[in-house]
């Protein structure tokens, strides 16, 4: 790649186009076939894959080797990088690394907190937050220096993500934090996924009314409930989740066999609600350990071919 | 306060083991407020390893006494003599109270008694809360004096992150949410616009990360 050569996904939500980006996790072993077989089932069906970056703290192979065999193979990765385990130094050099790697997006989280991991005795490092970190890309990005001040020989012009969550608490608050987050320089931004959509259209409204819209491109997020036991975890177990006790009741009104069927016509009709929505620039398809459906979800939902940027 | 939580006496008892005369030294201030090391610990702990160690046929001779603060010298000149007559002194004071007596008694083996946990408030009676880590660089005023080092749980400085829900934190539902606090204050004390402003990174220099600090006030230095 180009040094200055932006990404795929940039162009592709500075042409207007309606981006699918999904999610990749890499595997709890060193095995790159397992990369190599999420990457295949993900072709051509994402304008980027996201490689989580030790997600739900949990160990696994390196977002950064993730993101680099995923590009030997042509596809274009969006590298998480969590503020959790990497102080500011080690989380500045592996911007660096990774920009010379190839990478060209950033996702930048403070990340899943290590109680609910499989290492809960492990010391956390939280030197900097995710806002922080969102802004120390952008001043490598535009100034070309990095925390200290120092001009960098050569800077790392990565096109930077942030998250949001419009269905935590407070919810007022919300839209402030995801106005931080643009100011702080983010160009694009990922949502938790969305099954009340009536809270997310809610959150979005505010958004345009703060003129947020006009400045970031929002991926709206989306997993495919596979049984209804699935959506009864992630409504109450898993942290920052609202999935609406009607969501679980159409899962659980179906035959166990036809459930996953179900999952995914909630999940079209999530899609093509959130495409009527003002400011919703693509969607970002998180489906955890079923990358096989996302094919089928992106050709479905009409969102095939994807565009082809040069 | 200090706030601190008595080991349990097994593992005290695996730590005095090797010792025959042994005085537990309690400490009157913060561990004595959250029961942890006061007089009434004193005495209590005392007697349970007696009798644990009579039970086991061993002998142990154990004195007790307890002083105003371990951590000042006016204080532990008080505990000199009864640390001369004893082979060990277990303290149920806070760290900095076990390391003040082992550094003035540079050949009696000074054990610890006591986890210290944090810098916290008596919340109500049985209650004792987390409130500051010693960062050395106070902000509270921007937080509505709420404080999100200590008590976030990723010590954010620019809002809450995905995990809270109804005022609760995600690492655990007992956990309130430090910046649904912040908020609540912050929009109470009409200061909301506070949070609109960007915190930059915090300097840890001041904290434990630029290692092991000293306070000198040359003011008072004889």
């Amino acid at each position: 790649m180009k040094p200055e050569s932006p990404s795929n996904l940039q162009r592709v939500l500075s042409d207007g186009k309606f981006a699918v980006t999904a999610e990749c996790g890499p595997p709890r072993g060193a095995d790159l076939e397992i990369i190599r077989r999420k990457g295949e089932l993900l072709r051509g069906h994402a304008d980027a894959v996201n490689v989580t970056d030790n997600q739900t703290a949990i160990v696994r192979m390196s977002s950064i080797a993730a993101c680099v065999h995923l590009s030997a193979m042509g596809l274009e990765p969006v590298m998480q990088m969590v503020t959790r385990d990497r102080n500011r130094i080690a989380l500045q050099s592996d911007i660096l690394g990774a920009y010379s790697l190839g990478i060209r997006n950033i996702l930048c989280l403070s990340g899943d907190h290590q109680t609910f991991g499989s290492q809960p005795d492990a010391m956390n490092v939280f030197d900097i937050d995710s806002v922080n970190l969102v802004h120390m890309v952008k001043v490598m990005k535009t100034d070309g220096k990095d925390m200290s001040g120092f001009d960098l020989v050569s800077s790392p012009r990565m096109f930077i993500g942030a998250a949001a969550n419009p269905f935590a608490d407070p919810f007022e608050y919300r839209v402030i934090r995801l106005a931080k987050k643009i100011d702080a320089g983010a160009d694009f931004i990922q949502t938790q996924c969305v099954y009340n959509l009536d809270r997310f259209k809610e959150w979005m409204r505010l958004a345009r009314e703060e003129g947020l819209t006009e400045k970031v491109h929002i991926l709206a997020g989306i997993t495919p409930l596979k049984s209804e036991g699935m959506a009864k975890y992630m409504a109450k177990k898993v942290a920052g989740m609202d999935v609406p006790d009607s969501v679980i009741k159409r899962m659980g009104g179906v035959p166990k066999g036809k459930a996953a069927e179900k999952g995914l016509d909630i999940c079209l009709e999530t899609i093509a609600a959130l495409r009527e929505i003002k400011g919703v620039h693509g969607i970002h398809i998180m489906a955890i350990e079923w990358e096989e459906i996302v094919g089928r979800i992106v050709e479905t939902a009409g969102l095939s071919p994807r565009p082809v940027t040069a | 306060m200090i706030v601190g939580k008595q080991k349990s006496i097994a593992e005290i008892r695996e730590i005095v083991l090797p010792y025959k005369k042994l005085l537990v030294l309690g400490c009157g201030t913060c561990v004595k407020t959250c029961f942890a090391g006061g007089e009434d610990e004193v005495a209590t702990l005392s007697s349970a390893l007696r009798l644990s160690f009579k039970k086991d046929g061993r002998s142990i001779y154990i004195e007790e006494l307890t002083v105003e603060r371990q951590c000042e010298d006016e204080f532990i000149r008080e505990a000199a003599v009864a640390i001369s007559k004893n082979t060990a002194v277990l303290s149920l004071a806070c760290g900095a109270g076990v390391q003040a007596i082992a550094r003035r008694f540079a050949n009696v083996p000074v054990l610890p008694g006591v986890n210290t946990t944090f810098i916290g408030v008596l919340e109500k009676q049985g209650l004792f809360t987390e409130e500051c880590l010693g960062c050395g660089d106070c902000q509270l005023a921007v937080f509505g004096g709420v404080c999100p080092v200590s008590r976030c749980a990723k010590k954010l400085q620019n809002g809450p992150c995905g995990g809270s829900r109804n005022g609760k934190c995600e690492i655990n539902p007992d956990t309130d949410c430090a910046w649904q606090q912040i908020i609540t204050r912050l929009t109470a004390l009409g200061q909301l616009d506070n949070l609109r402003k960007y915190n930059p990174p915090k300097d840890w220099r001041t904290s434990h990360a630029g290692g092991p600090r000293k306070l000198v006030r040359e003011d008072h230095v004889i």
